[in-house]
């Protein structure tokens, strides 16, 4: 063990690293052999050697000049050439006798590149230039350029020093300089330098021991005043607080533990599936505490006057959310039109009071008047706003993250590298992700060595024609089920009617048959995606990532084409009519389903990790005493939580509360697949590309989900007219003319403001404006793929650069070859001329 | 916790706060981790930094490292003395490098260190096969190895030097979107 990690004074570097050319020759074989080959073909002409000489006299400024002896002093002037040539060739020739290359190879050694990644040096000019960029952003402080040139920790001095006897010398100002530099940054600066150093802990401490104390000297040199210290103290208790803070910020994160425990036993995949429920959580959290503070919690604090008495609780409620929660501030039927005041509740408990009248006379305290309306308005629509943006937001960034790269090259570096998955600690995981891996290897060796087999005729078309089967099985029973579900909802639609007419039924049996709806749903929710895996174990596909893109693309078609019809039925059909089923608030209603459709989709999840996983398992494992266990297929447990995210911010509008229940289902998920996955699952045998996965699933998330439950949600503001006695909008024609009814107003009691009323009546209301926003936040992506596009075709070209500058290097060290071979045969033929005389 | 916290004192906890990714906290708590590998061994006191060196057999028996094929390169790396032999330090090093908020090029650095097992500071092809067969479990054959390393190092050295160097590493693994994700460690029980 000649050389360890760490940067240690015992162990000089240089012990191993460039003291003789001998030692050099071991390191650099590679390039002997080069060299060896071109100089076989040398012979080159004095331009030639002229502009190499120029090169190498720009590279001597900062490089050869280090260089330790004398004799390799390599020339400023063009004209001094000759003369230096001699002197140089007699030097290398007295230094190193018949080892003609070794000039070449001192040069080559101290090129950066060699130097990087062998010297701590190395390492530490690299910081150094790290901190030079981080001051150069920080104005305030000294420039750098301050800083005299031999001062600068640099790798080439660090080499070319390190040739002298005074190695430690050089260490020990290398060390200074550091600490120099950490010294000079501020706290936090210093703080982020020493965590991302590669030096050992021991180091680090030390270093920063140095560089405090070099400050606390220079600081007690000078005598520091009283106001000065406190500052200090003010600094130091500030920062501790901020440590504080930041563990117990970190002592907050939510299911630390459990999330360990499945990445080290499932790998990152299981894992992501896991996070992507606790950014669900944050998000229903966000939105829910949004509308508790605007919505819920003014309503609850000033309840509306209600003669009818509240039905008592049946228990049947928590499944259909009617009976008992239907007139509380669970749904939007709840909430009052008028402008809650804190004093004149009494004066205002009249239901039907429009809002002129709400303002009315004998109110004393109009600065605490809470204008109901306009609250659910914005509420809902900040909301909606604030989590697109977050959306929007983190899909870019994952983009970012995942695709940033050319995909054509170094495949197999990259498997070989970066394939294992630190986080799985146990043990047949390990195994089987070995397993993988090796299965991998092979199979992108095999793509290696012949790229295309190429198939017969023949099988081309049976490969058509099983893929033309499997497209319309799917797509076949989609659209089965869809007009399925669609003569469903009408039926039932229709049996409402009949029960409207007769009210001497059974009120439970009426709240029972309407979860009939969701109930289907949910089967269909469950069933059809096993017919698609089915579909697919047919096709046969080549590739896990297709076979999981078409997964997802044919689970995806189901559930959009679902939610489709049921907003259809439920915009359409009941919003449009909702006196012919007997209904004083259809917002209830439609709020009330959209309950019911969330609770039993989580209930059908139960069953499926129940039946799915649990009793298969037991299956068979009991029943065909096989080892294997079910595995956990994250796409369709993604798309299941999308699916039950959409009907979540689908029903804000209707039920406020709808964030809450949301909430409690995902917590309950969370605990419950976590306990399946450890109990009954093993690791996937698929590989999975988790970043990927990660971009499409947050994207999914973002344009089929949030999208199309906003437009539906500005649909309805727009142009559905809400119900005439319940709700926040009652007696206006559209949700939106709440806006225009409150700007109108402001404008009368204060004509200074009828430029923000016009200004309203322009941007808002004209569609014109909607469409120019929607334009331009078009071209912003169009424009923002364009510069993506062109970074990448920046890319490609850098990377061509290189190789071709790897190609240039080749020629230099051809050249620097040839002109020491030229300089030793003049000095070799005075030699034999001596001899002769 | 009141006593450990007493005897690890202000300094010692700042001075590892600052140069570590971990909060006064979750020090201790891998010093409790560590100290319960071999408490006769390690003393609760270490404001005078005692010279407490923890065998590389107590260390690789960890639950976090019992199962890893590169258990001994990464006790090597992390190593003051090279031989997987840890002090509190080395310890605690290695879990910050391996922790969620260390950056990409320093885990990239150690990533280097641990697949360079000849210490040359080069990726040769002999590491490369070790790398594979610790990878794979010896299950390619040796031709398959031969094959992918060749192809590797076709792949991912820019120089064409017939290694690759740190820059070469680092090159890759920015294109890697996984690297980051999947060379965190997994500290089961610490955090």
């Amino acid at each position: 063990m000649a050389r360890i990690v760490n940067f240690d004074l015992r162990y000089p570097l240089m012990e191993a690293g460039l003291e003789s050319p001998v030692d050099e020759e071991g390191v650099h074989d590679s390039f002997n052999q080069l060299i060896a080959e071109q100089s076989q073909n040398g012979g080159l002409d004095a331009l030639e050697l002229q502009e190499l000489q120029r090169e190498l006299d720009e590279e001597g400024r900062d490089n050869v000049a280090y260089l330790s002896s004398p004799g390799h002093d390599y020339g400023r002037r063009q004209e001094r050439w000759e003369a230096e040539r001699e002197d140089d060739g007699r030097q290398t020739d007295s230094l190193a006798g018949e080892r003609w290359s070794s000039a070449t190879l001192k040069i080559l050694s101290s090129m950066p590149s060699r130097t990087i990644g062998r010297s701590r040096g190395a390492i530490i000019s690299q910081y150094y230039n790290r901190t030079m960029q981080l001051r150069r952003r920080r104005q305030s402080r000294p420039s750098i350029r301050d800083f005299s040139r031999s001062a600068r920790p640099s790798i080439r001095g660090y080499g070319m020093e390190g040739d002298t006897t005074d190695s430690e010398g050089a260490e020990l100002r290398k060390r200074e300089h550091l600490v120099n530099n950490l010294q000079n940054l501020s706290v936090s600066d210093r703080v982020r330098m020493l965590r991302g150093m590669p030096l050992s802990v021991a180091e680090k401490s030390e270093l920063r021991m140095q560089a405090m104390q070099k400050e606390q000297r220079r600081h007690s040199g000078r005598q520091i005043p009283c106001c000065s210290r406190l500052k200090y103290y003010i600094i130091i208790a500030v920062r501790q607080s901020w440590y504080s803070w930041l563990s117990f910020i970190h002592s907050l994160q939510l299911w630390q533990v459990a999330l360990k425990r499945v990445s080290g036993r499932f790998g990152t995949g299981v894992l992501s599936y896991f996070l992507f429920l606790k950014t669900l959580l944050f998000f229903n959290l966000f939105l829910f505490l949004v509308t508790g503070a605007f919505l819920v919690l003014p309503q609850a604090v000033h309840p509306p006057l209600f003669s009818q008495g509240r039905p008592s609780f049946s228990g049947l409620e928590l499944l259909t959310g009617a009976g008992y929660f239907s007139d509380s501030v669970m749904y939007y039927g709840y909430y009052s039109n008028y402008t809650l005041r804190k004093s004149c509740r009494v004066d205002t408990g009249g239901q039907n009071m429009s809002i002129s009248n709400g303002t009315g006379m004998d109110c004393p305290s109009k600065r605490h008047s809470y204008n109901m309306p306009m609250a659910y308005f914005f509420t809902i629509g900040v909301s909606f706003f604030i989590t697109g943006i977050i959306l929007v937001y983190s899909m870019s960034k994952s983009f970012g993250q995942s695709f940033r790269i050319d995909k054509s090259h170094s495949i197999l570096a990259m498997k070989v590298f970066c394939s294992w998955d630190f986080k799985v600690l146990k043990k047949s995981s390990v195994k089987l992700m070995s397993e993988n891996i090796c299965t991998q290897l092979k199979e992108l060796l095999a793509e290696v060595n012949h790229k295309h087999v190429k198939n017969t005729v023949c099988q081309k078309l049976w490969r058509l024609t099983v893929h033309g089967i499997a497209w319309t099985i799917c797509i076949a029973s989609t659209t089965g089920c869809v007009i399925g579900i669609y003569y469903f909802s009408e039926h039932m639609h229709q049996n409402l009617r009949l029960f409207s007419r007769n009210t001497h039924q059974n009120p439970l049996l009426k709240e029972a048959s309407m979860l009939a709806l969701p109930v289907v749903v949910s089967v269909i929710n469950l069933l059809l995606p096993g017919l698609f895996n089915a579909a697919a174990w047919m096709e046969d596909y080549d590739s896990p990532s297709v076979r999981t893109y078409v997964a997802i693309g044919r689970n995806l078609m189901l559930k959009v084409s679902v939610l489709g019809v049921l907003c259809y039925h439920w915009l359409g059909r009941v919003a449009a009519d909702p006196a012919s089923i007997n209904l004083t608030c259809w917002e209830d209603f439609v709020g009330q389903e959209l309950y019911r459709f969330l609770i039993m989709d989580f209930i059908f999840t139960l069953l499926d990790t129940l039946f799915g996983e649990f009793l298969w398992r037991l299956f068979s494992e009991k029943g065909l005493k096989r080892r294997r266990r079910p595995v956990f297929d994250i796409a369709r447990n993604v798309l299941d939580l999308i699916y039950g995210q959409t009907l979540a911010w689908l029903g804000v509008l209707f039920t406020p509360l709808l964030p809450a229940v949301q909430i409690l289902k995902l917590l309950l998920l969370f605990y419950i697949k976590k306990g399946s996955v450890m109990m009954n699952c093993q690791a996937p045998r698929k590989p999975y590309r988790v970043s990927q996965m990660t971009t499409i699933f947050i994207t999914l998330l973002c344009i089929p989900s949030f999208i199309g439950a906003s437009v539906c949600v500005t649909y309805t503001m727009w142009s559905i007219t809400p119900s005439s006695s319940c709700g926040p909008f009652r007696q206006l024609k559209t949700m939106f003319q709440a806006g225009k009814r409150w700007v109108e107003e402001l404008e009368k009691d204060n004509p200074s403001l009828s430029m923000l009323a016009r200004a309203h009546a322009y941007l808002v209301e004209n569609p014109f404006f909607l469409f120019v926003g929607a334009g331009i936040f078009l071209i912003v992506i169009y424009f923002h793929s364009q510069v993506v596009d062109g970074q990448r075709k920046i890319i490609s070209l850098l990377q061509e650069q290189i190789e071709n500058e790897g190609e240039d290097k080749k020629f230099l060290i051809t050249r620097l070859q040839s002109i020491h071979e030229q300089k030793r045969t003049p000095t070799r033929r005075l030699t034999s001329q001596d001899s002769t005389c | 916790f009141f006593i450990i916290s007493c005897h690890c004192t202000d300094n010692v906890a700042m001075s590892l706060q600052d140069c570590t990714y971990f909060t006064r906290k979750e020090i201790l708590r891998l010093f409790y981790r560590y100290r319960d590998l071999a408490p006769q061994l390690v003393p609760l006191d270490y404001t005078n930094h005692p010279d407490v060196k923890l065998p590389y057999e107590l260390i690789g028996s960890m639950p976090e490292l019992k199962d890893n094929p590169f258990r001994q390169r990464i006790a090597e790396v992390f190593s003051d003395d090279g031989e997987g032999n840890m002090t509190l330090d080395d310890f605690l090093d290695m879990f910050s490098v391996l922790s969620e908020m260390a950056p990409r090029d320093l885990k990239a650095y150690y990533a280097f260190k641990i697949y360079d097992f000849n210490n040359d500071d080069f990726i040769c092809k002999s590491d490369l096969e070790k790398t594979l067969n610790k990878l794979t479990r010896n299950e390619l054959t040796e031709d398959e190895v031969r094959m992918v390393c060749e192809k590797v190092i076709d792949e991912a050295d820019l120089d064409n030097d017939g290694r690759l160097s740190l820059e070469d590493f680092q090159h890759m693994i920015v294109r890697a979107p996984e690297f980051l994700r999947y060379s965190s460690g997994n500290l089961l029980f610490t955090i």
